[in-house]
């Protein structure tokens, strides 16, 4: 057998700096991957008032409590978009459990198109994980032409899983607030993703 | 891991060419920078740790005349000596905002990082392991320089426009949005510019500390002989080298989102803010103990060596600075109580962080377990070890308030978490700084300090800190909210008795600077062990100061040798 001479210590140092150097640079990407990891997390568990995105066959599913909750609406723009936007009502009356439909204004009072996309929140974030949006115009992109004005529905219900949580049970009434923010150097389409949602129920 | 004969003989073959003369030193500038001897660069980064501490305690000398009184007196003069005329309103204001950061970032990454890890660390590691120098000497030398580097960055940066005025105002955290779309200008990509070169600096060095106790101890020096304060520097190594990889990812993702148009932390482009929230703080909880593991490591090897008996609870000792940092990194969100975690997130990091109490209390308590029937000679370094356990134990208690959820809503940023952070830093780790100072100054520079000016700054200093954070607890309990230059009139008395604190505080660095200056000039030819039979660790075996290269025939440690 043929035996290796036994390293020397520079050899031996080369060899464990790198090792550590390597989980240095582990730890590195670690960082950056926080950064898709953190999202997963807040939809998976609402964290932060992230909201659930459910699907059509998910929703068929959920049974009516009988009990309500009260849902108010909130919009606003970010950084003096030139958007008009507001709820076309403040709050609604909820069954928890069965599905609703709300609508919000939208109007582009400036003389350009312009591409919106909304970010969204529910407050208390307690409540978020039990909401649920099967379709929602912040789910893609908005596209207004100068002087557009559109109705944008938004399809929710809330899980009748929120009457067992003791956090979350006694809640009198969910936010759900949406911010639209201008999307730069969009290359929208010129159909407008709206008409889309609105026809496809 | 085995030291063979082998290895021993490539350490003789490697030292071959110094073997003919023996403390043959380099010239001035080769030796002082380009430098890869293991000593003179921890001398490099203690001078330069005094250096920034001066700068970042005078910082705090204008904050803290600054709030001697309710209302605006001093910003306006502060700011036109930074090169602002007649400065607006406004930009007074930021400059508080600025000296707050440059506070809170000199002190952390230029003065006490520097300072334990650098300066005691380079010094006293390979000795107290028996070998001949670090593993990467050349990168030792990369470390400190990069430091520095990093150091003028930060400095560079108050002379930039920074938003409102000049200068970085993001606070030592750098919390998005106010240090992205909040801070407009190059100041703040110089603070976070300083922060990657301290910290890629930092990792080096981490590097290059596990490298050299794991692969560099003498002969029969296993690990479970290491003195204290290498094990000390080993867990504060891992801790780096796991913690600032993530803040300088947060901190890259801060500059591209500046200047690059990327939205990492920006909610309009899908980012969230709170995410660097978390990112910071799983750096800045382990962090905190980077800053004080050294400390209570060289607090181990003081109290043993002036009560004449090896340290209480050696392992217990070793394994509960490894539980420290292991839990350190499993408590961040204790800093984010108020950003909306849920009652249950809340619980898990009350109890998580309280744990922490328990490998500290060991700690502590094996320290009075060591002076426990020991010969106690109360020498300086000793006195300033008994004023850390004081001052750390005071800060760790209300350290375990602050763990509390609940209590923590009502005390978040206000002057009680000031308080506790200044009592196990400021106090605790500075004072760990001197004891190690006055412990080592002998060894490190062959002459004694004068023990009476070392007693008289330890009792200066003590009446001084203790007079400026104590006061910090009832303002806190009040509702004073920190990182504010004026506050309301009820505030004004503490306030005040803080400020005359720091004054008595800085006069205590006059005889600090004077005792060094005695020490160097006239003091005494320190023997090569002056601290007698308790001082039972390598560096006493060698001479004072220690020769150039040392042990180029390896110690070998018997198994009678005690820690």
């Amino acid at each position: 057998m043929a035996t290796r001479p036994p390293a020397t210590i520079g050899q031996r140092n080369r060899k464990v700096g790198l090792i550590f150097a390597g989980i240095a640079a582990a730890m590195l990407g670690l960082g950056y991957a926080s950064v898709p990891l953190y999202r997963l997390f807040c939809q998976a568990t609402g964290y932060e008032g992230t909201p659930r995105r459910a699907s059509e066959l998910e929703a068929r599913a959920v049974k009516s409590a009988g009990t309500s909750i009260s849902i108010r609406f909130d919009a606003n723009v970010n950084g003096g978009m030139p958007w008009d936007f507001r709820p076309e009502q403040t709050t609604q009356t909820e069954t928890i459990g069965e599905r609703k439909m709300a609508f919000f204004y939208a109007h582009n009072k400036s003389a350009r198109p312009i591409t919106g996309r909304a970010s969204y929140n529910i407050e208390p974030e307690q409540a978020a994980k039990y909401f649920n949006k099967i379709q929602c115009f912040c789910f893609t992109e908005q596209r207004l032409l100068p002087g557009q004005e559109v109705k944008m529905p938004v399809i929710y219900f809330v899980d009748p899983a929120i009457l067992k949580d003791a956090e979350a049970k006694d809640l009198p009434q969910i936010t759900l607030s949406y911010t639209f923010n201008e999307v730069r150097d969009a290359e929208a389409p010129l159909v407008k993703p709206l008409d889309r949602a609105v026809s496809q129920r | 891991m085995a030291t063979t004969p082998a290895t021993h003989e490539a350490f003789q073959a490697h030292d071959h060419g110094h073997a003919h003369d023996h403390d043959h030193k380099p010239g001035f500038f080769a030796r002082w920078f380009m430098s890869t001897n293991h000593k003179d660069i921890g001398t490099l980064y203690l001078i330069f740790a005094v250096c920034a501490g001066v700068i970042g305690g005078a910082v705090s000398g204008m904050m803290r005349a600054e709030l001697a009184h309710p209302g605006i007196q001093y910003l306006g003069m502060f700011a036109s000596w930074l090169g602002t005329a007649n400065p607006t309103f406004d930009e007074q204001l930021h400059l508080w905002n600025v000296l707050i950061t440059a506070h809170g970032l000199i002190m952390v990454f230029f003065m006490v990082m520097p300072a334990m890890i650098g300066g005691f660390g380079n010094w006293f590691v390979p000795i107290m392991i028996g070998a001949p120098d670090m593993a990467f000497p050349r990168m030792n030398n990369i470390s400190f320089w990069m430091t520095v580097a990093g150091f003028c960055s930060l400095m560079f940066s108050a002379f930039v426009p920074g938003g409102t005025g000049k200068g970085a105002g993001i606070g030592w955290t750098a919390y998005a949005p106010l240090s992205t779309s909040g801070s407009v200008g190059p100041a703040v990509d110089f603070a976070i510019f300083s922060l990657h070169l301290a910290g890629a600096a930092s990792i080096m060095g981490a590097i290059n500390f596990i490298t050299t106790i794991l692969n560099m101890r003498a002969p029969g020096m296993t690990l479970h002989k290491m003195p204290l304060f290498v094990w000390s520097v080993l867990v504060t190594a891992f801790l780096l080298l796991l913690a600032l990889p993530v803040l300088a990812a947060a901190i890259t993702m801060l500059i591209t989102d500046r200047n690059f148009g990327t939205t990492f932390f920006d909610a309009s482009g899908g980012g969230d803010p709170i995410l660097y929230q978390h990112l910071f703080w799983f750096f800045g909880h382990p962090e905190v103990y980077i800053m004080i593991l050294p400390g209570f490591g060289m607090i181990s090897q003081i109290i043993s060596t002036f009560s004449k008996k090896p340290v209480f609870g050696y392992l217990g000792m070793a394994y509960a600075m490894v539980a420290i940092g292991v839990v350190g990194f499993i408590v961040w969100a204790h800093h984010m109580y108020t950003t909306g975690l849920g009652v249950n997130t809340k619980m898990y990091f009350t109890a998580a962080t309280m744990v922490i109490a328990v490998p500290t209390g060991i700690k502590i308590f094996s320290w009075i377990a060591t002076m426990w029937g020991g010969s106690l000679e109360f020498k300086s370094p000793m006195v300033w070890a008994l004023g850390f356990i004081f001052l750390f134990t005071l800060g760790g208690v209300t350290g375990v308030v602050l763990a509390n959820g609940g209590i923590d809503d009502n005390l978040q940023d206000t002057y009680y978490v000031v308080a506790h952070f200044h009592y196990v830093l400021s106090l605790g780790a500075v004072t760990s700084l001197f004891a190690g100072f006055y412990y080592w100054f002998p060894k490190m520079s062959g002459r004694m300090h004068s023990e009476l000016l070392a007693h008289i700054h330890f009792w200066i200093f003590f009446i001084g800190v203790n007079l400026i954070f104590f006061p910090m607890h009832f303002l806190g309990a009040q509702g004073m909210p920190r990182r504010y230059p004026d506050y309301t009139p009820a505030f004004e008395h503490w306030n005040t008795v803080a400020t005359n604190g720091y004054m008595i505080m800085a006069l205590s660095m006059v005889v600090f600077f004077i005792n060094i200056g005695y020490a160097l000039a006239a003091g005494k030819k320190a023997g090569d062990n002056p601290w007698g039979e308790g001082a039972t660790t390598l560096e006493w075996t060698l001479s004072s100061p220690p020769p150039f290269h040392q042990f180029e025939t390896l110690p070998v440690i018997d198994d009678a040798a005690h820690h």
